[in-house]
């Protein structure tokens, strides 16, 4: 179970972009969080995925609150969470082949050990060949470069996805590829599934449930959900 | 149709421009290094030998560059002083930018009051003039090429900390930090492996642009007396004595030291802006990508 209370958070502690904000994301489901341009969705993904340190609030893990953020939350809490970002370009490190990239989080968790075992897995699942894995971000396209992504956002087998517009800057096809992927590992896994967006289709078909920022806004505490 | 061959001309014209500054640059360079390195191994001459009957001949077959008012061979502490600067202007450029890259770096990625401070006394180191305090760190020794060398890297890696600093800003906001620290990297990890690779490319082109700048300097301050003892070959301290015989209408002492200090630093300064520019269109191609 995965708990924002009451969450306020910005960029600038007079002008609050997210204001008393809570939302809860049980195991196995897929919560989309639908917003206009702006609203702060982004930001309360980041907080939910402890990447930004909430100005007021608490971010609850399986029952045990987030002490820190960024590098000082604790590894194992961090690890809990795949992310995935609107701009694939901006999320690769150019300098990384897409192996390299992917399989960047085993070496910094110290399992080596794994990374063949875990590209064989995951790069067919991706639909990534050992052509495209060869090369630098700057040689694929944005769809190549975010199935790259969700293969590294998933490598480490993470509890909570945490997708950030993830399928804003790719085409229909690209987009239902790589939903489907997101989707068998949240049935093979158990994952649950933050998925936000401002494309109400597409989130209504993907997720069990999705909320409008604005209720988010309204709601004082925990929203009424199962 | 005009306008098209125009265009298509300053197209073409650009680019044979830039190859022709990068070989131009690069024989200088190859043709200075060769020199530095073989003549003190091909002509076992002392370079200290006085002869004051000989003194300040003009050019000719025995002595090229002519010699000095005490009878030296020009030609040969010409190259003895070249070897000097070139040592100086690379030491101290290496030594400036690890310097400048490690302080800019740290205050990058801190962030906060760390950065604060830390670009506050760059801002104070940079308020006093370079010469000065390069001249007061020189006093603090006994005449050498190492004092000499210690000043210039202290006065010249406030700019390379400015450039890698801001570098790391840019890159800090960019998500694939976010996506490493979400994948268990540690806060060092985030710095070694994918902060401080983005920035060096930015810290090389400092550090070659800062070699001619560091050669300068060694001359500025061996002119002034403050660099290598007087007897040394340094082509500072041969355009200081060569001041005198000028106004006795000898040219040949001034004009050789003068231009191997304005030749080799040219070909520097033309090889990193040919470095320059490859690096900006790529850097734009990868943002827009």
């Amino acid at each position: 179970m995965l708990e924002l209370r009451d969450i306020t958070a910005g960029y600038d502690r007079g002008a609050p972009v997210v204001r008393g904000v809570s939302l809860t994301l049980a195991p196995g489901e897929a919560v989309g969080l639908l917003g206009p341009s702006g609203c702060g969705k982004s930001t309360l993904a980041r907080v939910a995925a402890l990447l930004h340190r909430p100005d007021a609030g608490t971010v609850v893990l399986d029952g045990t609150p987030a002490r820190g953020w960024r590098h000082r939350a604790p590894r194992e809490q961090r690890t809990a969470f795949g992310v995935l970002f609107q701009q694939p370009r901006l999320s690769a490190d150019p300098r990384l082949r897409l192996a390299d990239a992917i399989a960047e989080p085993l070496r910094a968790t110290g399992r080596k050990d794994q990374i063949p075992t875990r590209l064989r897995e995951l790069a067919p699942l991706v639909g990534l060949g050992d052509d495209l894995l060869a090369r630098r971000p700057h040689e694929v396209s944005d769809g190549q470069l975010q199935r790259a992504c969700l293969a590294r956002a998933l490598v480490l087998r993470p509890r909570w996805l945490i997708c950030d517009e993830m399928t804003a800057m790719l085409d229909a096809s690209t987009t239902a590829a790589l939903v489907a992927v997101v989707e068998s590992y949240r049935r093979e896994s158990g994952a649950g599934v933050l998925a936000v967006g401002h494309d109400r289709t597409l989130l209504e078909r993907w997720c069990d449930r999705t909320v409008g920022w604005a209720e988010l806004g309204a709601a004082t505490g925990m929203p009424d959900v199962a | 149709m005009a306008s098209t061959t125009t265009g298509a001309r300053g197209r073409r014209g650009g680019a044979p421009r830039r190859a022709l500054r990068l070989r131009a640059g690069a024989a200088i360079l190859a043709v200075v290094v060769l020199a530095v390195v073989l003549v003190p191994l091909l002509f076992p001459l002392d370079r200290q030998a006085v002869d004051l009957a000989a003194k300040l001949q003009p050019p000719s077959a025995a002595h090229p560059f002519g010699t000095d008012e005490v009878g030296r061979d020009l030609l040969l502490r010409c190259v003895y002083g070249l070897r000097v600067s070139l040592l100086v202007g690379v030491v101290a450029a290496l030594v400036a930018t690890v310097l400048g890259t490690a302080v800019g770096a740290l205050a990058g990625a801190l962030g906060g009051w760390a950065d604060r401070t830390v670009m506050r006394l760059v801002d104070l180191f940079s308020s006093v003039p370079h010469l000065l305090l390069g001249i007061f760190i020189v006093a603090m020794f006994r005449p050498g090429v190492w004092p000499v060398i210690i000043s210039v890297a202290l006065t010249h890696w406030l700019s390379t900390a400015r450039i890698v600093r801001a570098e790391v800003l840019s890159l800090r906001s960019r998500p694939y930090l976010d996506a490493a620290l979400t994948g268990g990297a540690s806060r060092w990890r985030v710095t070694l492996r994918h902060l401080l690779p983005g920035v060096l490319p930015q810290a090389g082109l400092a550090a070659v642009l800062m070699v001619p700048h560091a050669i300068w300097h060694e001359s500025a301050l061996s002119f002034l007396g403050l660099g290598l003892p007087a007897h040394e070959a340094s082509l500072g301290i041969m355009a200081n004595a060569a001041r005198s015989s000028l106004l006795a209408g000898d040219w040949w002492p001034t004009l050789f030291p003068g231009l191997f200090i304005i030749v080799p630093t040219l070909a520097v300064a033309g090889l990193a802006g040919a470095w320059r520019e490859r690096l900006n269109p790529r850097r734009r191609s990868e943002l827009t990508l």
